[in-house]
Order: structure tokens, then sequence, then C-alpha cells
């Protein structure tokens, strides 16, 4: 089985180090990083931290050196998805091209350039250290299923699946992903952007009455949009949210978003209230409190050029 | 003529300068450095207007003096202190308080039976140091009655600021104009803090602009409720601002930027408390409510 990671940054190189330890399935990156395509061409891709892993593959920068892959596994920030899998769609022609990115639409986009498309959702977490090294944050599982209007067989989402699991990134594959993938924007939704807005920690975002309920507001629009669908969450929303908010869980946490607004990085915002407003209209759902969000994190990102 | 100016920030000092060109005037300032550096240098202005002028000024209320006009210049957030430290003072004087928001004069109220005359003022600068402010925006203050005081007493202070220099003008009931400016405030300061933006386009059009004139409806519905007919539309307030040529940094941007509390409870907190006693949701005054004052405890 050939497998190319399409975006090899923190979560891609979970996949993709872990993956080249089977004997069975053979590993590319694609991503546009020169210092940390040569690193991991010259030394293997190097995991640490929740796991020691050191995985061989090959890194390239130049889509036209993939061969055919029988799966690609989209692992960019959701803005780059349409450009990542535009250059490397050759190489899916007979294959099944799953994300595992963060947000909504990003299956819309790779099924405008593949015919069979998975969707899916992860939660494991990390953190590029240098080139050809990730520290791996947070264990997690990944969900995998069918991408509705351009479906993979669900055959060869659990031949994905089944790969992923042995290769320590225990996944599941199911008929309807869609439950776990809207938890997961749900939460990142109602949080990311209150910590990024604030610059509060996620446990001081929740022990703040009146934020607390704001991001409940955020939740609440989230799960009717998800139920105007037919989704059925696999789990509350709010449920994750209180135990991120532990001490001894994610208090501390500084989420991703907060950290792209300190280094005046563009957010995924779209992908997240962006997608739940996009979703929301489509469905006659409405969702002020996600709009609103959505557009003073824009608004933060157009002060940096102002 | 005397006249004493509470408060020497950057709207304090314009009016005690201007005003310093045709009558007397003496400043309370917080600290005695400030007092000192006044009564030294004198209090320069620059930018629309080009001068110095003599004033005295003093920590101690008593040492300047009665007055026949106290003007209340702090920020709302220092205003219940600064009321506090009046009481007793100023017996012959007519109070007049500036402060954004609601409810600055029922603190001053609170404190004396002096009368009381309401304004709102949007004038703005910088403050350069203790004796020298920038006038960069000459936008007006609005005047208007507020306890024991008449139409008549709003004109003739009107027309004293604008005999100094400065634009005024009277109005026999401030409630619409202060409204329109709570309105305004409430939602231009607080998604200019949350976003780092100066009111400049983006809060005009697309997105942005969208929930700018969202919140403006939210504040419009209060307002009803509160049987107050606005005077300018806070929306056409918003637009023409933003069409000035150049960006204006509201004040609570230059809070948040310097980590300094700023003037949300006197600001959306005391529109999100009128909705509330009126039974008005405000989803999106209130989500911004807490995000700004979130941000304030992010300082620490």
């Amino acid at each position: 089985m050939r497998v190319c990671i399409v975006g090899c940054g923190a979560v891609g190189s979970l996949f993709a180090a872990n993956l080249a330890q089977l004997d069975d399935v053979e590993v590319w990156a694609y991503d546009a990083s020169r210092a940390h395509v040569d690193a991991i061409n010259a030394d293997g891709l190097r995991l640490s931290g929740a796991g020691e892993v050191v995985g061989r593959l090959r890194a390239t920068l130049d889509p036209g050196e993939l061969p055919a892959c029988d799966f690609g596994i989209v692992a960019t920030k959701a803005m780059h998805t349409s450009a990542a899998i535009g250059a490397t769609a050759h190489a899916f022609a007979d294959g099944c091209v799953a994300t595992v990115q963060n947000g909504l639409g990003n299956e819309e986009a790779i099924a405008e350039h593949v015919a069979r498309v998975i969707r899916g959702t992860t939660f494991p977490a990390g953190r590029l250290v240098e080139p050809g090294h990730v520290q791996w944050d947070v264990k997690g599982d990944t969900t995998l299923g069918p991408f509705e209007p351009r479906p993979a067989p669900i055959a060869d989402v659990e031949r994905l699946a089944d790969a992923c699991t042995r290769a320590g990134m225990p996944t599941h594959a199911v008929r309807d992903a869609r439950g776990p993938q809207w938890r997961k924007v749900i939460f990142n939704a109602s949080t990311n952007p209150i910590g990024a807005l604030t610059g509060l920690t996620h446990g001081r975002v929740c022990e703040r009455p009146d934020l607390r309920r704001l991001v409940t507001g955020l939740v609440d629009e989230g799960k009717a949009v998800a139920a105007a669908q037919g989704i059925t969450l696999d789990a509350d929303p709010e449920d994750l949210i209180d135990h991120a908010a532990k001490p001894e869980v994610a208090y501390d946490h500084k989420a991703s978003m907060l950290q792209d607004i300190e280094a005046r990085r563009t957010t995924e915002i779209d992908y997240l209230n962006g997608g739940i407003v996009r979703f929301g209209r489509e469905h006659a759902v409405p969702t002020p409190l996600n709009q609103a969000i959505w557009a003073l994190v824009k608004g933060v990102e157009d002060s940096w050029t102002n | 003529m005397r006249v004493v100016v509470a408060g020497a920030g950057t709207i304090g000092s314009l009016y005690a300068a201007h005003l310093a060109r045709v009558v007397d005037v003496g400043v309370l300032t917080r600290r005695e450095d400030h007092a000192r550096t006044l009564n030294e240098r004198g209090l320069q202005v620059s930018g629309r207007s080009d001068f110095t002028v003599r004033v005295s000024a003093s920590t101690d209320p008593g040492e300047l003096g009665d007055a026949e006009l106290v003007i209340v210049a702090c920020k709302g957030g220092d205003l219940e202190p600064l009321a506090a430290h009046l009481e007793g003072h100023f017996a012959g004087a007519t109070m007049m308080t500036t402060q954004n928001g609601l409810g600055a004069e029922e603190i001053v109220a609170a404190h004396g039976a002096w009368p009381l005359l309401s304004a709102v003022t949007f004038m703005s600068g910088t403050r350069h140091d203790d004796a020298h402010v920038q006038y960069v925006l000459d936008t007006a203050t609005w005047i208007g009655p507020y306890r024991d005081t008449s139409p008549e007493d709003a004109a003739s202070v009107a027309e004293l600021i604008r005999a100094s220099g400065l634009k005024a003008e009277a109005f026999s009931d401030l409630r619409p104009a202060q409204w329109s400016k709570l309105i305004f405030n409430a939602t231009v300061n607080a998604v200019s803090a949350l976003t780092g933006l100066p009111h400049d386009f983006h809060f005009a059009e697309g997105m942005l602009g969208d929930l700018v004139h969202d919140l403006v409806d939210e504040g419009k519905a209060v307002a009803a409720a509160a049987g107050v007919d606005l005077g300018e539309d806070p929306w056409e307030m918003n637009v023409h601002a933003t069409r000035r040529g150049h960006a204006h940094y509201p004040s609570m941007l230059e809070d948040v930027i310097a980590g300094r509390p700023t003037e949300i409870e006197l600001i959306t907190g005391s529109l999100v408390r009128e909705a509330g006693r009126h039974g008005v949701p405000v989803p999106l005054h209130t989500a911004l409510y807490a995000l700004v004052r979130a941000k304030e405890a992010s300082y620490s």
C-alpha cells in the first residue's frame, strides 16, 4: 500500500512517521517547506513526546515526483487545501483521499479534484520543533468515513483505518463520520476564537461565567446547524469543553488560534465559525454569535495589514 | 469668571487650555508632580490649536478657590473617587459631567447638591506629557440640563466653550444625543478594542460592517424601549466617522494596547444593564461585554 501525506506539518508528520513503521506501507510526503523536506530525506522524520518514532519516508516539494498512490491523507491548514490537492491530485487518480484537517469544507475542496474522498477527524496533536522533528503532544483517536457526495468505498476506508491503527494511530472506520467531525468543529469554533480574542487560556475562558455563557451560545448554534443536517453528535461538545478546562487536562492550553494571532498568522476561522455560518445559511439556521465571532477574528487579521 | 477642570487627561487638558484663553482656569490633578509641572510650565496645545497658557493647578480642591463651573473630565472608571474628592467644595459651582456611557451624573449627584449639567464630547486628542496635549478631532461637546439647570444654562456654557475655540452645542434634552453616542461608543469602541482596528472603513462595509450594523440595531431597540428618541443615527455617525480620511484610535483600543482598564462598564455595561431593565435581548453587546472584560482580565 502506498500512502502520500499531503501537508506534512505537525499532524501530517504524526501519520507519516507512524505509518512508515509498517512493512506493508510505503509513505511519501508532499510539503511546501524545503528545510523540512530536506531534513526528512536526510535523517528521517522524528517524533518525540507521546511516542518516540523515527520514520523513513520520501518527502518532496515537487508534486511531479509523486508516484501513483492508494491513499492520500491531507493534513494542511484548511486555507491551503485547494492548492495542495490541486497540485497532487494526479497521484490519486486511482486512489482515495482522506482529510484529517480542522474545520468544515475540506472534503468539498478535495472532491473538486479527486473522485473518492474520505471524511475524517483526528484528535492527536503536536508541533514542529525543527525541520524533521515533531513534538507529539497528545495521543487520540481518528475517525474516517466515506464523504457522501463523492464517497470512497467503505472497504478502502477500512483498509486505511486498519493501517493507521496498526501503526499506532487508533482509527475507526464508520459509515457516517459527520458526528465526530461536528463535535470537534463545534468545540474548536466555540473555544479557540474566544481564547484568541481575549488572550486567555482555555481554563480561564471557562471559569468566567459570562464568557462561558457565550461559549454555550456558540455551541448551541453549532448544534442547531448539525441537527438541521440530520447529524447526530457522538458526544456533547459541552462535556469536551468542561473536560479540557480541568487543570490536569488543558487549563493552561493556549488555543492554536491564539498562538496564530500572537504570531500574526492567518487563522482557520473561515473553516470553523465561518463553516458553521455557511452550513447554517444553507439550512436556514440563524448563527448570529458565530457570525459575530467570525467577523471579529477577520477584523484582527485585517488589523495586521492596516 | 472662574472655571475648574477636574481631571487633566486628554479631554480635561483640552478644555483647561482652551478655556484659560478666555477665563481664569484652575486644574485639579491626581498627582502632585502633575500639578507642579502645570504651574511651572503652563499647558501647551498643538495640532488643531497651537498655544501655551498659564493655569493654576493643585491636587487639593480647597486650594483652587470657588468657581462658577466645574468640568468633571476624568475617565469613567475614576469618577467615583474624584466625585468623593470634590464633596464639600465648590459650593457656588455648577458641575458638568463629560464621561462616556450612562450614569456619570448620578455618581456626581450623590456627592453634593450642586446644579448639574450633562455633557458628552466627541473631541479627541493625544496626550504627549503632563503639560502638552495635541488637539486631534475638533468635534463638538453636546450639553444639556440635568439637575437644577435650565436649557439657558446649557446654552451659556456652550457659548463659553465656543468662545474658547472648541466646538459645543446646547440641547434642551441631552438624552437623545447621549444615547446616540452611547450606542456609537458601545459598538465602535468594543469592536476596535477586540480587533485592534482603528475606526476605519472596515467598520462600514463587509462582514465587520454587518456586525457593527447589527450592534447598532440592538442599541436602537434598547433606546426605543427606554423611551428615548435618538438624536443622530449611530450608524450614520459611524459611516461618517470612517470617512474622515485618517483613522481614529478609540480610547478603548489605546487602553487595551497599554494594558489599562477600559471604560467598558460605563459604556457597554450600562447599555446591557438598560437592556436588562427593559427586557430587550442584546446578545451581541452581551458577547462584546464579556469579551472585553475578559481581555482586561488577561492583562494579569
